[in-house]
């Protein structure tokens, strides 16, 4: 195993001994190319929506009648301050500060989680005003949509706790910390499907 | 450069591993061999299981050939073994035949061919062809495989369960797929539903890997346009696998909550959209469509080059009609659903784009074609299938204009015209293709040669009864014999039909008997074929520079790559073939290289010789 | 050779036949000479340029004359099918393609079986004198007629093969076929869109009719209000 990444000093750059690729590390490309990926499954599921949507309109409630837009309007805020606690995680083990990692990426951890807690939270009213999936277009989609989101943030909270244990036992330093930077992309994509659902879901 | 031959399994073993490289390897069997991290075992791991998966879909045909041919007769051999839910007295009955009919469909487009092709040419070709050591993630690639492993047979366990396995076509059309009061099958639907999101995000993972490590892992010279079409071919796949795969899984559980907590996607009473499911299944359906025959076209080239002893020919229009097929695939699903309901106005808008995707596949086969053109052309096993590829995809190919002409479509449309297309496409084309990657990579997967002269009697019993299968099949449609009916004699206009069923039928069981030989010869040649050598076809790709079976992390120093990988009787040597690392003396007008010594590696040199 | 091995569409029974047939035969000339000749050139050069002792390839990396010449050629022959094909699409299948005054159905299928009203004697859909039939299908012949295909269950598709003619019934839709027979006497109709076990068997004879005929039929019809379910 001669060419072992693990092998090589600095692991943030693209492979030495190859071909111009794309010129950054292997698992930043991996996740670009995993949003990808990604971006064609909210597609599926937002044009979905959108379709339906458009041939039934009546099947819909007007915005805000159903939907508690205050409460999920917080847990969007929450969302985007998750982001920018991300974005100061990676800032500062960019400059190779340990304690402030971990500080920022238990921050996001605990926003995450709030986030998939006010959801379910959002959901039990939900159901317990008899809001559920096979009531109607409105809520399998609602259900759908906001669900899979709401994995997808689980999930990303489940990575993050992973890398931060990873930070807590020290294994990020400002020559390699690709495991922040790679779930720092996936974090910032599963906000931005959210402020498109949010818009789309409850606004609209 | 490792010259040496490596002498493993001399004695009848196992031979895949490549430990006969220097130093040492001290992974345990487990680590080696089953959950492996190493592309060559994963690729060969997909390699056995998705034959299996080709038997079963091929053993599911011959049951539905059988109640084709001889309607309302008892199977003649193990129809007494499966149950009265199944086959009645060995007679099949109408809800099986309808499973048959799913099942065959499933098994063989998400669990034979495509993960023949992607699963494990992709695996077992990326890196060595570029000269990489492994993946781009290794274990990422063991994790799509031990994704896949499970799907299987989770999708094998529907035929188990109550009320039968899935029955409502490969397609799955909603509203019968979403509602078992309509299909009379609740828990196979859902199996089938589970077990395809399963192996979609197998196929996402692999992409990821796949285009990662084309994108990252080239060895340095080989830049895109060194690249062999293989490799190009299995770059656009796997795009097209990452940004498909997605759609039908999106589709897919929305399915399923159909089936499961009542939603209504799909279920027109409180306003759901059958259509909308065709729209999201074609939209992955036709990028599948050429996932299924892109890498097939790409091997294809590289054994037509190699077997013309020819430079491929045009290979710069070769990869832009694959870039093109890539990108108009996105846009031709709705020729799928010309009888559907669509809009009329789209059906024109579709009609165009489809013929339009015509034409890189035609580019593709006249480039074939000049590639024979004044070549020196070996017949060895490879090159007859990859020859039989070219022959049986033009059929196809042709016969996809009839349908792509929409009014034409109306008549042709849902019958057997359309099996004969698809099966042109799928087993003349991919299938073909796909004989001819496995029998041209074996000796380099496992270090030994297949017989050839039992790959030659398998080829053309193949070919030929092949023919006999689904030729007549367009003659079918033509009267307007539809798909998918369990008994055409139902209908008046299509009994005198019958005999030509029953050739079809007779075809089929000889043409499934024939692939016993290509069994046979598969896994005997693991024990006792006679020693491959590095490069046994005189090719040039940087995986014949390396022992077969490779070692684990491939290549013991990074090759440097100064040409493509078609370089055949180039004047600048005296053999007719240039690898891809070989360097030359600096002035390239300058008298030819003294030959390099052919590897003196097998008793008879000549690839297209018997070796038993 | 029999009659099943014929290469010609079976004969046909309605105003479709001709446009169909014909966009038929000609991508059949079109794609017959583009298969002889592919099909030919493979075996002259396989036969031609066989590996023989002393040969050696022509060193050629292809030529961008021969790309562009067949890159044009079949763009062109693919455009020109596909403008010819266009006009007899919207012919057929346009959502106003139905000649006016053309005679109306409401074709209900459900598993597995179709369901055809009839307008009666006042010539409309959903008066109170329409009468259904089960899986009988009677029109009068070069008579248009303009039907409406609704689905109760799952996704069928009404195909008539003599008349060329195939068109999905989906459930929550009202899709409008239109169809003019050309000859009198018996066929058949047949579902071919899987939609379930009893897939095969969902049949329904079709009867074309003269005027008088069919006239008298409906007579017979009228008299006695079926409701079939």
């Amino acid at each position: 195993m001669a060419h072992s990444l693990a092998a090589v000093p600095d692991v943030m750059q693209p492979p030495p001994d190859r071909e111009f690729g794309a010129g950054v590390y292997n698992e930043k490309v991996g996740m670009w190319i995993f949003l990808g990926s990604e971006v064609m499954f909210f597609t599926a599921l937002i044009g979905s929506y959108i379709i339906l949507r458009v041939a039934h309109p009546d099947a819909w409630a007007a915005p805000g009648k159903m939907l508690n837009i205050p409460v999920t309007a917080v847990n969007t805020f929450l969302l985007i301050c998750s982001s920018v606690t991300m974005v100061k995680a990676f800032a500062a083990i960019q400059d190779g500060n340990q304690r402030l990692l971990l500080r920022w990426l238990i921050a996001t951890v605990l926003i995450g989680a709030s986030f998939v807690g006010v959801q379910i939270y959002e959901y039990t009213h939900l159901i317990e005003k008899g809001f559920i999936p096979s009531e109607g277009l409105y809520g399998s989609t609602f259900y759908t949509m906001t669900g899979f989101h709401g994995f997808h943030v689980t999930m990303g909270v489940l990575c993050m706790i992973y890398v931060t244990w990873k930070a807590f036992r020290r294994k990020y330093t400002a020559q390699d910390h690709r495991g922040v930077e790679v779930i720092g992309l996936y974090w910032h994509f599963v906000d931005l499907v959210w402020i498109i659902l949010f818009t789309i879901v409850y606004l609209i | 450069m490792a010259t040496s031959i490596p002498r493993t399994g001399q004695g009848g073993g196992m031979a895949f591993g490549g430990d006969a490289h220097a130093h040492h390897d001290d992974r345990t069997f487990l680590r080696k061999y089953i959950f492996s991290t190493d592309h060559k075992i994963i690729g060969i791991q997909f390699l056995l299981m998705s034959l299996l998966f080709l038997l079963l879909g091929g053993v599911l045909a011959m049951l539905m050939r059988w109640q084709l041919g001889f309607p309302g007769q008892p199977l003649p051999a193990g129809g007494g073994m499966l149950p009265e839910t199944m086959a009645a007295r060995g007679v099949i009955l109408p809800e099986f035949y309808t499973s048959l009919v799913t099942m065959h469909g499933t098994f063989m487009v998400f669990f034979a061919i495509m993960p023949l092709l992607v699963g494990v040419f992709g695996n077992y070709l990326i890196p060595l062809k570029i000269g990489a050591p492994d993946m781009a993630f290794p274990r990422l690639n063991m994790a799509s495989f031990w994704l896949a492993v499970p799907a299987g047979f989770l999708m094998l366990s529907g035929f188990f369960v109550e009320g039968g396995h899935a029955a409502a076509g490969w397609t799955s059309y909603a509203p019968l797929s979403a509602n078992s009061e309509y299909s009379g099958v609740d828990m196979g639907q859902k199996i089938w539903c589970v077990s395809l999101i399963v192996l979609g995000l197998s196929s996402i993972l692999g992409a990821v890997n796949y285009i990662t490590t084309i994108i990252q892992l080239r060895a340095p010279g080989m830049h895109w346009f060194r690249l062999p079409l293989s490799i190009w071919s299995l770059f656009v796949t796997a795009c097209l696998v990452l940004l498909a795969m997605p759609v039908l899984s999106g589709a897919i559980i929305m399915l399923l909550f159909d089936q499961t907590i009542g939603t209504h996607f799909f279920l027109p009473p409180k306003g759901g959209q059958p259509l909308l499911w065709q729209h999201l299944f074609w939209f992955f359906g036709h990028p599948e469509v050429y996932i299924l025959i892109l890498p097939a076209m790409g091997m294809a080239s590289d054994i037509i080059a190699n077997g013309s002893r020819k430079p491929i020919f045009g290979y710069t229009s070769m990869v832009l009609a694959i870039i093109a097929i890539g990108f108009l695939g996105w846009g031709v699903w709705g020729h799928h659903m010309f009888m559907s309901g669509m809009n009329p106005t789209l059906g024109t808008t579709f009609m165009i784009s489809t013929l339009l995707i015509s034409v890189p596949s035609a580019i593709k086969v006249f480039n074939w074609l000049g590639t024979m053109w004044e070549g020196n052309i070996t017949f060895h096993v490879p090159m007859l299938h990859a020859i039989a590829f070219v022959s049986m995809f033009v059929i196809g190919g042709l016969s996809g204009v009839f349908m792509a002409a929409a009014p034409v479509d109306i008549y042709i449309h849902d019958t057997y015209f359309i099996v004969a297309h698809l099966h042109y496409v799928l087993f003349g084309g991919s299938l073909f293709a796909i004989f001819a990657a496995v029998t041209y990579w074996y000796p380099k997967m496992f270090g030994k040669l297949m017989s050839e002269r039992w790959g030659k009697v398998h080829f053309w019993l193949t070919f030929v009864f092949y023919n006999c299968v689904f030729f007549p099949m367009h003659q079918l449609g033509l009267q307007g014999h539809m798909r998918r009916i369990y008994d055409p004699n139902q209908y008046e206009y299509l009994r005198h039909l019958q005999p030509l069923n029953t050739f079809i039928s007779i075809s089929a069981f000889c043409l499934f008997t024939a692939q016993i030989i290509f069994a046979v010869n598969f896994i005997s040649s693991w024990f006792r074929g006679a020693p491959a050598g590095n490069n046994p076809w005189l090719d040039n790709g940087l995986e014949w520079t390396l022992p077969s079976p490779p070692p684990h992390g491939n290549f013991a120093t990074v090759p440097t790559v100064y040409r493509g990988p078609y370089e055949y009787s180039s004047p600048l040597v005296e053999e007719d073939y240039l690898p891809q690392d070989r360097q030359l003396p600096p002035s390239p007008g300058a008298p030819r290289a003294p030959a390099r010594p052919q590897p003196p590696l097998m008793p008879a040199p000549h690839p297209s010789s018997p070796t038993h | 050779m029999r009659d099943f091995l014929s290469w010609l569409l079976p004969p046909g029974a309605s105003t479709f036949t001709g446009e169909i047939d014909w966009l038929y035969n000609t991508i059949l000339v079109i794609t017959g000479i583009a298969f002889v000749l592919v099909e030919a050139a493979l075996v002259v050069f396989l036969v031609r340029y066989r590996r023989r002792p002393g040969r050696r390839a022509t060193y050629t990396h292809g030529s961008t004359r021969a790309e562009v010449i067949w890159t044009t050629v079949t763009a062109l022959v693919v455009v020109w099918i596909g403008l010819a094909s266009a006009g007899g699409w919207h012919r057929i299948k346009a959502r106003d393609a139905a000649p006016a005054g053309a005679y109306p159905l409401l074709i209900t299928a459900k598993q597995f079986e179709w369901h055809i009203t009839y307008p009666g004697k006042d010539g409309k859909i959903g008066t109170p004198d329409d009468f259904t039939v089960r899986s009988q299908l009677h029109v009068v012949v070069n008579r248009p007629v303009a039907a409406v295909l609704e689905s109760e269950d799952v996704i069928h598709s009404f195909f008539v093969a003599p008349w060329r003619i195939k068109q999905d019934a989906v459930p929550g839709m009202r899709i409008p076929v239109w169809f003019q027979p050309t000859k009198v006497g018996t066929f058949e109709l047949g579902c071919a869109e899987l939609c379930g076990l009893g897939h095969y068997r969902m049949r329904a004879v079709v009867t074309v009719h003269t005027q008088e005929d069919y006239d008298r039929w409906v007579a017979t019809r009228a008299g006695a209000v079926t409701a079939s379910r």
